[in-house]
């Protein structure tokens, strides 16, 4: 019933373990039984349909929901402090009066602890974080000013400023139209084989996630959890292939 | 001109308008601080429902007899606050319909007190006073101004310490929770001071005008300025002026001082949409 933090995870030293977990919300189960640990360098796809539960697991493993049953442990050294999070765009953000400076620095809070202002360390990773996302030249704009795939770049900055170890990812292409999508996907899988970013992604886009990850992670009934290929080969993800995915 | 001048004048030599002008602006000052935050949380609305929940402290106030009401009614006001900010972005019931239903109760359970219990003569203007804050700003006494001042100090301080947290909490709670940031301590901070500022600000506008204080500077600002810091900076100094000029006009000219306040305030939208609108905005 417990979110174990800063524990190490039982057997092999995987970064995140999930052990018969279950998730809903007031007590009505939507997911049970889940089985899946990420280690260190993983780029784990979670597909499946709408309303399976795959945002409520992305929460649970964040730490901003218990879930109702079994384990998410955090080991390998990780702090829950330590997983990055690109969220879904919520309405507050479309006409929020902010530079993407003070956004990408707003990844830095966590660190703050309780210290009111930024050190100048933290000034200087927004800037390296800028500057990795080719956002250098919109520093001063204004995030509702930018498109749809800028906003992500700049989220996904400000994440990379919370932590370089785990970045999870709520549908980061959604609404972007196919070339911004690329753009986008080319970015993430620099930063997990060049920089070692571990990924989790919720995906809807099936044929991206084949394409890209390491591990796929098929909610739904059956449940599936194991490398790509092995998702490729079985039964499950044939289907799945050749409907071609959900369409959101 | 010079003869308003000369008025002006003479009015400032009676410490009653330079009382009314300090607390005027402080609370101008502290509202409009805190506009941002709210109007981009989408609780616009808070400032008018915590006042509603004030006037009915007040009235249980009233007839209890308490010589001293502020208490009370900042007790009762701030938890209300705590109530319906506790949950932020991820409340049962939205933070638009808690806020309307805590409104509109408290008006009618304190107009209904009022009118039952109250031992006044003179029911309806008493509540007409207290919704529109009538001219009881030009009847400060030196402890309460100093009350203000030292109210006022606080929750510009606290504002200004917890400026980025404020940010990141506004901007994104999820975010900002996952990442350490403790989102609900900082929503219990976030309505301790408005209630604080809701109290204060009833004196000076009444418990009907105060989202004016609270939201028309900030919208002013998100109309020309694009960045959060320039907003909060621009609401301010716009909200103090809007507030000193609404103060003197009312004196000069003899009317209700709040609704004078609030009318500066609108002028100063309008003429703010149309620069934003003219220019697109200026990047800052």
């Amino acid at each position: 019933m417990s979110v174990k933090r800063g524990k190490k995870a039982i057997g092999r030293m995987a970064l995140i373990t999930c052990e018969n977990l279950s998730l809903g919300y007031e007590g009505r189960e939507i997911l049970s039984g889940l089985h899946f640990s990420v280690n260190a360098g993983d780029y784990l796809c979670i597909v499946g349909e709408n309303g399976s539960g795959k945002s409520t697991l992305m929460r649970t493993i964040l730490g901003l929901q218990p879930p109702l049953r079994g384990d998410v442990n955090i080991g390998d050294g990780l702090r829950s402090t330590e997983i990055g999070y690109l969220p879904q765009q919520t309405v507050v953000q479309k006409d929020f009066p902010a530079s993407v400076w003070e956004i990408v620095l707003s990844g830095c809070q966590g660190k703050c602890g309780a210290r009111p202002f930024y050190r100048r360390e933290e000034k200087e990773l927004a800037q390296r974080m800028l500057h990795r996302l080719g956002l250098s030249d919109q520093k001063r704009r204004c995030y509702r000013e930018l498109s749809g795939g800028q906003q992500q770049r700049v989220l996904l900055a400000r994440a990379l400023c919370a932590t370089g170890k785990v970045i999870l990812m709520d549908e980061p292409v959604s609404g972007l139209d196919p070339m911004v999508s690329a753009e986008l996907y080319q970015r993430i899988r620099g930063l997990n084989q060049k920089d070692g970013v571990t990924v989790i992604m919720i995906s809807h886009d099936i044929a991206a996630a084949v394409k890209d990850a390491s591990h796929i992670l098929h909610i739904g009934s059956p449940v599936f959890f194991g490398t790509k290929e092995d998702y490729l080969a079985s039964p499950l993800g044939q289907n799945y292939i050749s409907e071609g995915g959900v369409r959101p | 001109m010079t003869a308003m001048l000369e008025k002006l004048s003479l009015y400032l030599d009676y410490p009653f308008v330079r009382y009314a002008l300090i607390a005027g602006v402080l609370i101008a000052l502290c509202s409009s601080l805190l506009g941002v935050t709210l109007v981009l949380k989408r609780f616009s609305l808070i400032g008018d429902g915590l006042s509603h929940v004030a006037f009915g402290a007040m009235a249980i106030a009233a007839i209890l007899n308490l010589t001293h009401d502020m208490p009370l009614i900042l007790i009762i006001t701030m938890v209300c606050a705590v109530l319906i900010l506790r949950n932020g972005q991820n409340a049962k019931i939205n933070g638009d319909a808690a806020v309307a239903m805590l409104s509109v109760g408290s008006l009618a359970i304190g107009y209904l007190l009022f009118n039952r219990f109250s031992q006044a003569s003179n029911v309806a203007a008493d509540v007409c006073s207290t919704l529109f804050g009538s001219t009881s700003i030009l009847t400060l006494q030196k402890p309460e101004v100093i009350l203000c001042v030292v109210l006022s100090v606080v929750v510009t301080a606290a504002f200004l310490l917890f400026y980025n947290k404020l940010f990141s909490v506004t901007f994104d709670e999820s975010f900002a929770q996952a990442t350490g940031i403790h989102t609900k301590a900082y929503n219990l901070i976030l309505a301790i001071i408005i209630a604080v500022i809701i109290v204060l600000a009833m004196n000076l506008v009444g418990s009907l005008l105060i989202s004016a204080l609270v939201i028309f500077p900030a919208l002013s600002a998100m109309r020309v300025f694009k960045s959060f810091r320039s907003v909060t900076i621009c609401s301010a100094v716009v909200s103090v002026l809007c507030a000193l000029a609404g103060i003197l006009i009312a004196v000069l000219a003899g009317t209700p001082v709040g609704s004078t306040i609030v009318a500066v305030d609108m002028v100063v939208f309008l003429l703010f949409y149309i620069v934003g609108t003219l220019t697109g905005g200026v990047r800052v």
